[in-house]
């Protein structure tokens, strides 16, 4: 099967889609980018590729009497039980080189109590993950670096403590595994993970058990299905990085007036708030890009003001926005400096305001800040497509349709649940394009 | 052998580029010895300025905004700046100005480590830039030299009147000259100043020639990067004298050779590639970091046809050229007729044109952090241009020799959108002409 992919490099996250020649979307892969570009494209890819295989496989599962109505349950419970096999390989792949990192002075005469305080966290750390990918759980975040940090810090700080040694010593193996572990691509061939998560979901739905063979076999089909890379293009701020010739690379400007016109046909302005820059674009209406202005070196006002404002007040990215849609009224903020996005935050915090209220606040200031951007690319035409990791923010979305209504009265605002991936489906589109001319 | 060694190799230094060198070199050297050889010395803007008149009184002519831009391209204004910042002069001022203080409060040592010598007069005869004064405030306050101020009236209308002119010459005849004698110790002759002006309107019918070469498919010059270094002469302390007479001549010559041979521009790597971009460029070039930024251009295959800082000093594009039959005049013209006097609509008129004139795929602006006198209503010109000629523009952040305010990856990025915008649109336009034949 011939298969076009487009990869959008960002500075957060990494996106991948792949597309048949009819432009159809196959499969979607996010990381993080974790300033390994070539690492994260090359995540990023896999992950659509794995996401590829599962909409063959659900493809491939619909023609199957047996599973009627339940393929939606199936493929679920396998696509959980598949990632808790992925978390288990890289944890392992963790667990490894923490050990081997348990070396130098500051471990002498304790190199054997931190083996065995390791070994613990990570039994810890294995037991509970089934828990971390069961149906309806919660994860703070999709990223193995962000899931498997969070719960070493938690569980090591127990586990160091009930063993007398100092939390220091588990902290300074993590660190310094956790960065070789997340620039490795580690794990089983595809095939071997999915037939170890078969195994689980066929345990765990034992009413398929009469199927289990027909299921197995439709699923090997899907596997073996030759995906050919047929067409790779990149975007993206780290696009520059990426192991291709300059014909494998395009503006992620072009790509995101591009994706947002074959989203959503009708798009004629395009507002995408990436991690570091803000882009207002202008399209025609075969998704040719007319003008554009983004953000100049300063990236105040981007997603990654948000990101700092998470971490000051220590809680995930996507919690901001519903905290935010509690408020009862928006703080005015006039500074959107992500480098004194923390100070901000203090400062009205001690001067007594809500803290709902102050990120109402602080989501309005940042789209005050694109639509000054997109004023400067031409205005906001109908239709207007908000794209990038700050559109699923529905705080920030709420901000945006108010200021459109005060600025330019009613314009179809869209919004696709995809909008992440909307210069990755632009680049995988120039893709497509590419070979048919 | 190394690629620095390939590309010494490859550089040619033809005989215009060495003599300009030579030229701006000597005119440090003049001034550094000004004083121990009794001359005295003048400071002036480049903008519509009277070299010729001062010529005739023997000063030697010390032009403040080239100091700054030779000592940015040197790689020296980043600590100067600082050091002006420390006296109390605030981010948002010129960083010309505060180069040029931060020079004088560090011994006034000039780009070419030679020092620069007091002033005996600072002639204003541009007073469109309000920071002119401004700046001339602050070197007589530093040196008590005196002050001459023309009062040059904005081209509201578009147009210069009988009045304005009158009103200029009447300055010129009242004020500026009788000071000029004064101070200088030399009477004034006419007949000396018609004989400089005869020298003027050759070198600029040569320059002017030169420039319009950009027409010719490929273009045998950059009308930008490479005009900057065409119109130093012309625009500093050489108009009117035989030295910059045999450079234009010179130069002319070299250009007339590579389009005979069908060449492009040389760049600082050597000849250019293929020419694939023709663009206007609307603003002044960063200093600090010319080359990469040139680069940036010349690497695409983009070469500027024509832009408006090469008419900073005076627009010779639409007829004007020195008179020496009404010299006094001819000099109020070239102060009314500098660029930045011209209002918006002729500014918008002159991009239009040179858009259709120089077949140019379209046009970027690259506005200055610290300059209004470009940088107010550049956004409406962008505009307005686009709707015009129907050719896509781009808009870019830089500063002049504030290396703080070059982003690399901010510009790059924002060109090579640029550039693949173009590349759609000019595909779409062969698509349509394909359907259409």
């Amino acid at each position: 099967m011939r298969c076009f992919i487009g990869i959008d490099l960002g500075s957060t996250t990494t996106k991948a889609m792949v597309l048949d020649e009819n432009c159809v979307v196959l499969g979607r892969g996010i990381t993080n980018s974790r300033s390994n570009y070539d690492i994260a494209s090359e995540v990023a890819k896999q992950e659509a590729i794995v996401n590829t295989r599962l909409n063959l496989m659900r493809r491939a599962l619909g023609r199957l009497d047996a599973l009627e109505g339940r393929v939606d349950a199936f493929l679920g419970r396998l696509e959980r039980d598949f990632r808790l096999e992925q978390f288990l390989e890289q944890l392992a792949d963790l667990e490894r080189t923490c050990r081997e990192r348990v070396s130098g002075d500051r471990f002498a005469g304790l190199e054997g109590a931190t083996t065995e305080a390791l070994a613990e966290v990570f039994r810890r750390l294995r037991d509970e993950a089934p828990a971390m990918f069961a149906p309806g759980a919660k994860r703070r975040s999709d990223f193995f670096r962000d899931i498997a940090g969070s719960r070493y810090l938690a569980v090591g700080e127990t586990v160091a403590k009930e063993a007398g040694l100092s939390f220091d010593l588990m902290l300074n193996v993590y660190d310094r595994a956790i960065i070789e572990v997340e620039n490795r691509i580690v794990g089983d061939t595809m095939q071997a993970t999915v037939t170890r998560a078969l195994d689980r979901a066929l345990a765990a739905m034992p009413d398929l058990a009469s199927a289990a063979d027909e299921v197995r076999a439709e699923i090997a089909g899907a596997l073996a299905v030759e995906l050919e890379e047929t067409y790779v293009i990149g975007t993206g701020y780290g696009r520059a990085r990426l192991p291709f010739s300059k014909e494998h690379i395009r503006s992620e400007i072009l790509c995101h007036g591009l994706g947002a016109h074959i989203m959503c046909p009708e798009t004629r302005t395009v507002l995408d708030i990436g991690g570091q820059d803000t882009k207002a674009i202008q399209v025609d209406a075969d998704g040719i890009v007319e003008s554009f202005q983004m953000n100049d070196r300063c990236a105040a006002g981007c997603g990654r003001y948000l990101g700092y404002i998470a971490d000051e007040m220590n809680v995930g990215l996507h919690e901001l926005g519903p905290m935010a849609m509690k408020a009862t009224r928006s703080v005015r903020i006039n500074s959107t400096c992500t480098v004194f996005a923390g100070a901000e935050l203090r400062d009205r915090l001690a001067l007594g305001e809500k803290r709902e209220d102050i990120l109402a606040g602080l989501h309005r200031a940042i789209i005050l800040r694109a639509m000054s951007l997109l004023s400067r690319s031409g205005g906001i035409r109908d239709q207007f497509t908000f794209t990038g990791g700050v559109a699923n923010n529905e705080a920030a979305v709420r901000a945006l349709e108010d200021l459109v209504r005060e600025n330019y009265g009613d314009v179809t605002l869209n919004i696709n649940p995809d909008s992440i991936f909307t210069g990755a489906l632009g680049a995988a589109t120039f893709a497509r394009r590419a070979v048919a001319s | 052998m190394t690629s620095k060694q390939a590309t010494a190799r490859t550089v040619q230094k033809e005989e215009s580029m060495l003599r300009q060198k030579a030229m701006i070199a000597d005119n440090f050297t003049r001034l550094s010895r000004a004083k121990e050889e009794g001359r005295k010395v003048a400071s002036t803007f480049v903008p519509g300025n009277l070299n010729e008149l001062l010529m005739c009184f023997d000063f030697a002519r010390n032009f403040p905004e080239i100091n700054s831009l030779q000592l940015g391209m040197r790689k020296k204004t980043g600590r100067l700046i600082m050091e002006a910042e420390r006296a109390g002069h605030s981010e948002d001022v010129c960083t010309y100005v505060k180069s040029d203080l931060g020079m004088m409060a560090q011994g006034n040592i000039g780009p070419t480590g030679e020092p620069l010598p007091k002033p005996d007069v600072l002639l204003l005869s541009y007073t469109g830039c309000f920071t002119f004064m401004k700046w001339f405030e602050l070197v007589r306050e530093q040196y008590g030299s005196e002050t001459i101020m023309l009062h040059v009236p904005y081209q509201g209308d578009g147009v210069i009147t009988e009045n304005m002119r009158d009103y200029v010459v009447t300055q010129l005849k009242d004020e500026v000259i009788p000071a000029l004698e004064r101070i200088s110790g030399v009477k004034f002759d006419i007949d000396r100043l018609r004989e400089y002006m005869r020298e003027s309107a050759k070198a600029e019918e040569d320059l002017v020639w030169v420039l319009q070469s950009a027409k010719n498919k490929p273009s045998p010059i950059d009308a930008y990067f490479g005009a900057v270094y065409y119109v130093g002469p012309i625009f500093s302390a050489f108009r009117g004298t035989p030295e910059a007479t045999d450079y234009y001549r010179v130069l002319r010559g070299e250009i007339e050779e590579r389009l005979r041979l069908g060449l492009g521009p040389i760049t600082p790597e050597g000849e250019m590639g293929e020419e694939r971009y023709r663009l206007v460029v609307e603003g002044p070039p960063n200093w600090t970091s010319f080359r990469d930024f040139w680069k940036m251009f010349y690497s695409e295959g983009a070469v500027v046809v024509a832009s408006t800082y090469a008419k900073v000093g005076g627009v010779y594009d639409f007829g004007f050229r020195h008179d020496p039959d009404h010299p006094i005049e001819s000099l109020a013209e070239y102060c009314l007729g500098c660029y930045t006097n011209l209002n918006l609509p002729t500014r918008a008129d002159m991009l239009a044109r040179y858009i259709e004139d120089y077949e140019a795929d379209g046009l970027l602006i690259n506005s200055i952090k610290s300059c209004n006198s470009f940088g107010a209503g550049q956004l409406l010109l962008l505009r307005e241009v686009e709707g015009r000629t129907g050719k896509p523009g781009a808009f870019i952040e830089t500063d002049l020799v504030d290396p703080r305010y070059f982003s690399a990856a901010n510009v790059k990025n924002r060109l090579e959108s640029y550039f693949q915008m173009i590349d759609q649109k000019k595909g779409r336009a062969t698509a349509t002409e394909g359907a259409a034949a």
